[in-house]
């Protein structure tokens, strides 16, 4: 393993430290030393995520122990129901979709769904969409937009599932058709990346009047590894590619593509996936008043223009 | 710009490098055509409007070829000719991408890899962006979107057809996410034509992948392709890679997408125009 990627062991041997030091007894003595591990613990923690590279940000944001969109939806939904399927082939376990309440307002939430044990991860495919993904995303869509309901979305997938049925079933018909839908809704949006923003499968869900990022979140066009091998003809260089590529939550904050940094909790959202959730609820809550405030043409409006607007180029003709 | 004046520019258009000249005609008497492998006269083909006399291969063209091919008189009107390229990552490869873009706009004479314009096409007002695959293989970074937003735009501030005829290998990596949010950029004016009702035409050619096919491409009133066109949102090899598999015959050619249901139909280059009016006879609004 590069050096650079076992960033988090000092964490986790503090950790397993600590473990083993609570199996010994609770006397003073130890009570102190444990006292002094857990607070080197917060201090490392904090040094060591606030000094990461884009290569390990990518690496935090597809942690193994990542807080997924039903973790989020656990922590802020009250009375959740999911809802399945496209209504035109079948469900797709790699997206999420439901309704519950929020903080006192009905909404509808929807996400990747990645999972956490093989059984799991196999089942929800790793967290990459097949068309019916994308279609029962925008089907749960049109049903908020139709009763009303703001939409909160999750954003936590390596891209859209490339394989020979989902090209069958129009893999990219279903992503465009949701960027062309999603810019015409009437109601509040507002998308969160909170692990791997991986291409257009991540803006599949993407077209929000917010749009946030978890500190340690990464939003990108293609994963570092993909720009590597076309690129420098070498997988291998993910870490240059990374790098050049501008994917974190600060790098595109610069470029107005993001809205807010959402704050981790020390450590990576991983550490305390229900504070992390209250930390997000509390910012997606605010947007929520804000948008609420403004009526369904001039939502349609708003997200129009802060797509318009993005992208750096050149104009002679203005500048003449 | 007149067509007229495209003529002459395309007699300087220096030499493509070799990796993107394959599927075009190449220099000489005769041309082998890469897919029946026939040895064919190159006028013939140059004449067939640079399709295989044998097997009806049709050849990448340029755009400004392709425009000279659809407008009434061959003659358009082009704008947003002063948008050009930045390098907002300054992000650096094996090269810098600033010195690509330097190399790409010398070799085709283009800023960057789309050219908007307006004219007729029968009698039907449109506006059209024709993408350059010569110019870093039809990437879409900022400038494509841009252009190709300012095309809808200008398409519903006249009352026009919007035609856009794609030809790219999708986001260009070197802008990052700002290429992506091209996507979402574009397809939000598409969607204001759309509540509009007017009429859009997407032309895919060979060939059309990723975010140029997983946005705009795939969003027009009617899809239409070239024969045996490349068109799919993940490359074939990205595909194989991931399934461990060879895959079909034909597999993410235009003729699979109509057997998918993906296009309205597929359509020769030297009947693209007249099937263009014929469309357009339905669709543009009284």
């Amino acid at each position: 393993m590069f050096e650079e990627d076992s960033f988090e062991e000092p964490i986790l041997d503090l950790e397993r430290r600590i473990e083993a030091l609570s199996d010994t007894g609770d006397d003073p003595a130890t009570r102190n030393q444990r006292q002094r591990l857990e607070q080197e613990l917060r201090e490392i923690r904090e040094r060591i995520m606030s000094d990461l590279t884009p290569w390990q940000k990518t690496l935090l944001a597809r942690h193994a122990k990542r807080p997924y969109t039903l973790d989020y939806i656990e922590h802020m939904i009250e009375d959740f129901v999911e809802i399945h399927g496209d209504r035109k082939f079948a469900d797709d376990p790699a997206i999420v979709a439901g309704f519950g309440d929020f903080r006192g307002r009905p909404v509808l939430v929807l996400g990747h769904q990645k999972g956490r044990d093989t059984k799991e991860k196999i089942h929800r495919n790793f967290g990459m969409p097949r068309p019916e993904g994308y279609r029962k995303a925008m089907r749960a869509m049109n049903m908020a937009e139709k009763f009303r309901r703001p939409i909160i979305t999750f954003i936590d997938t390596p891209g859209a599932y490339p394989g020979i049925g989902a090209e069958e079933r129009g893999q990219a018909e279903a992503i465009a058709f949701n960027l062309r839908e999603m810019a015409k809704l009437t109601v509040p949006v507002v998308a969160t990346v909170t692990g791997e923003g991986g291409s257009g499968g991540a803006l599949a869900i993407g077209v929000g009047n917010r749009v946030n990022m978890l500190e340690h979140s990464v939003y990108s066009v293609i994963s570092p590894e993909g720009c590597a091998a076309i690129l420098w003809r070498d997988p291998s260089k993910n870490r240059e590619a990374a790098k050049a590529m501008r994917l974190t939550a600060q790098q595109l904050v610069g470029l107005d593509i993001v809205d807010a940094v959402i704050k981790e909790v020390s450590g990576g959202a991983h550490v305390d996936a229900a504070h992390q959730a209250e930390i997000l609820g509390d910012v997606v809550d605010e947007q929520l008043r804000t948008l609420e405030s403004l009526n369904g043409e001039e939502l349609t409006a708003q997200r129009h223009e802060r797509f318009r607007q993005l992208g750096k180029f050149t104009d002679g003709a203005l500048s003449a | 710009m007149s067509g007229r004046m495209a003529w002459f520019k395309k007699e300087k258009t220096p030499k493509q490098p070799q990796a993107e000249r394959r599927f075009t005609v190449p220099e000489g008497l005769w041309v082998k055509c890469p897919d029946c492998k026939e040895i064919v006269y190159k006028k013939e083909v140059l004449r067939n409007t640079n399709v295989c006399t044998k097997c009806d291969y049709h050849f990448r063209i340029g755009s400004r070829e392709r425009l000279d091919q659809l407008f009434d008189m061959g003659r358009y009107q082009e704008f947003a000719t002063e948008v050009a390229p930045l390098d907002p990552l300054q992000f650096v490869d094996s090269k810098s991408y600033e010195k690509r873009l330097v190399d790409y706009q010398k070799r085709t004479g283009l800023k960057d890899a789309v050219i908007t314009c307006t004219g007729t096409i029968g009698g039907h007002p449109v506006s059209m962006a024709v993408m350059e695959y010569g110019f870093m293989g039809g990437s879409m970074g900022s400038v494509v979107g841009e252009k190709v937003t300012r095309a809808a735009e200008q398409a519903l501030k006249d009352q026009r057809a919007l035609i856009v005829i794609a030809c790219s290998g999708g986001a260009r990596m070197q802008e990052g996410a700002l290429s992506l949010m091209q996507m979402a950029k574009i397809s939000s004016a598409l969607a204001q034509l759309d509540v509009a009702g007017l009429p859009f035409i997407s032309v895919l050619t060979d060939p059309t992948t990723g975010g140029v096919t997983a946005s705009f491409a795939m969003l027009g009133d009617l899809n239409i392709a070239e024969p045996k066109a490349l068109i799919g949102f993940a490359g074939p090899r990205v595909i194989e890679q991931t399934i461990r598999q060879k895959l079909p015959a034909g597999f993410q050619r235009s003729e699979f997408l109509v057997e998918h249901g993906m296009l309205d139909y597929i359509v020769e280059r030297n009947k693209m125009r007249d099937k263009l009016i014929s469309s357009l006879r339905f669709l543009m609004p009284n």
